[in-house]
């Protein structure tokens, strides 16, 4: 009996983990901010999580370059400003520093502009993108106005906060 | 609705039949040459249709300009003056109809609602119950995030992914390619009608109207190396997929110069149009070269530059596949 507990256990965590997406109820331990942790910003749904061989069913057909870049993971979750605009936050964890840059520089500049936030951040007027240690992050946003750019930065720095501590 | 809506072709309709030549040959030949080189050779037409007011003054598609630009769209690919000749030239009443959407792009970068919509109104005109209708992808959830409403049952259109019906248990296979095949696409389809959307690929160079059928399959990360090739041209080899294949309605209402096939704003831009073809060759032809005239225009290499030259398209047009034509000689480019 005490074998076959074991055993149905064991089945259970092995369900969980070929779950392809998670989602978390809850930020927790999360780098995404909660709901007006940053002015403006609250969280629109759960956040979801695909490991490395699950990411086709995210990115598929750009989840080649991550996976040759090292990529560990993405968590990606929706918000919204203001009832105003909408985005989706994307952290993906490349597992070191090098993979996060070589995703960063292959994407090429145009009509962005360079900006102070993490190790280097690419600001566009819908768009911003940025890598921290072994983070890549891309926040987009799906409406353009007037403040979406100052918007984005916000919640970038946001996001920075969570990924320095 | 009334289904003479639209202007009489003549008055809009722009002959173009050295658009191929104009967009493929970057000025290898002469306009006059090619015009007349065009129309002896001329297999595959392409049309290309734009309203630049699409938006209005705002950002989003307004529905009664969509309807209005694919009936132009259509009037000028079967050369009729009604839409709804046009659409009895591909569907009659009784037909299963599927149209095979493109939600992995996430919002921003996927079919476009209100182009789906409209799509559904002329197919509904033409006798198609709106039950035997089907908007479909691989996965509900994806088509909800995007703005589609997930329906089963009922005397309504239809909409929902593969997950809701899953896979045939037997692989199909044509060449490199074994796959399940959605039971949506073998079982609920008589007549496919592909809705992609114009967009770079970071693996294949462009998905258009060929690459999408990777969203017909259980295992399409399986057939990424080497730009897709010979992968996208076997898939479309199926006989599921090509005797059912009837029309591609692609989507550039917003399209994707690079970093595609997902959303990343600072590579789109906003085309305001529909490129519509029953050769998908021939459109993913003439949809490159768009993609590529905007990757210049921003300063970008070319594609083959890029080692990201589409391949596949070459494949889908050679002897063992013939799917359609990838000879800009061969394709009418017709822009109203």
């Amino acid at each position: 009996m005490k074998i076959r507990g074991v055993l149905l256990v064991m089945l259970g965590v092995a369900m969980l983990l070929d779950a392809g997406c998670k989602r978390q109820a809850g930020t927790g331990e999360s780098f995404f901010p909660a709901s007006n942790q940053v002015a403006g910003w609250a969280t629109t749904g759960e956040i979801r999580t695909f490991e490395a061989a699950d990411l086709w069913k995210y990115i598929d057909g750009d989840a080649e370059r991550y996976l040759k870049a090292g990529v560990r993971r993405v968590s990606t979750a929706d918000y919204k400003f203001q009832n105003k605009i909408d985005a989706t936050v994307d952290i993906y964890n490349m597992g070191n520093a090098e993979g996060a840059d070589t995703i960063f520089r292959a994407e090429p500049t145009v009509d962005g502009k360079s900006i102070q936030l993490g190790d280097a951040a690419r600001l566009h007027n819908q768009s911003l993108v940025f890598r921290k240690g072994r983070f890549l992050v891309r926040i987009v946003a799906f409406e353009e106005s007037a403040e979406t750019e100052q918007a984005l930065l916000q919640l970038g720095h946001g996001v920075e906060l969570r990924l320095a501590r | 609705m009334n289904s003479r809506r639209g202007a009489n072709r003549r008055d809009f309709l722009k002959q173009c039949l050295t658009g191929a030549a104009v967009l493929g040959a970057s000025g290898r030949m002469g306009l006059l040459a090619a015009a007349e080189e065009g129309a002896a050779l001329a297999k595959s037409k392409v049309v290309i249709a734009h309203d630049p007011m699409l938006r209005g003054t705002g950002t989003t598609v307004d529905s009664r300009r969509m309807l209005s630009l694919l009936d132009r769209a259509m009037q000028a690919l079967f050369d009729r003056d009604n839409p709804i000749e046009s659409w009895k030239k591909l569907v009659r009443p009784g037909d299963t109809v599927g149209l095979k959407v493109n939600a992995l792009g996430g919002r921003g970068l996927s079919s476009n609602v209100q182009l789906v919509e409209a799509i559904c109104e002329r197919l509904q005109e033409t006798g198609i119950k709106a039950s035997d209708i089907v908007v479909w992808d691989r996965d509900s959830d994806e088509m909800e995030h995007v703005g589609f409403h997930v329906a089963t049952g009922g005397n309504r259109v239809q909409c929902f992914g593969t997950d809701r019906v899953d896979y045939e248990q037997e692989l199909a296979m044509y060449g490199s390619v074994g796959s399940r095949l959605s039971k949506i696409l073998t079982q609920r389809c008589k007549v496919l009608i592909n809705v992609p959307v114009l967009k770079d690929h970071d693996g294949a160079g462009v998905t258009i109207a060929l690459k999408n059928m990777y969203g017909v399959i259980h295992n399409p990360n399986k057939y990424h190396p080497n730009g897709c090739n010979p992968y996208i041209a076997d898939l479309n080899m199926m006989r599921e997929i090509r005797s059912k294949m009837r029309l591609t309605i692609c989507d550039a209402t917003t399209a994707c110069f690079e970093g595609g096939p997902g959303y990343k704003p600072e590579y789109s831009w906003k085309d305001n149009a529909l490129l519509v073809s029953q050769d998908p060759v021939a459109l993913d032809y003439t949809g490159w070269q768009v993609i590529e005239r905007k990757r210049a225009e921003k300063g970008l290499k070319t594609l083959e530059g890029d080692k990201r030259t589409p391949n596949y398209i070459t494949t889908a047009a050679d002897a063992q596949h013939r799917l359609g034509t990838n000879d800009p000689r061969r394709i009418a480019v017709v822009e109203v």
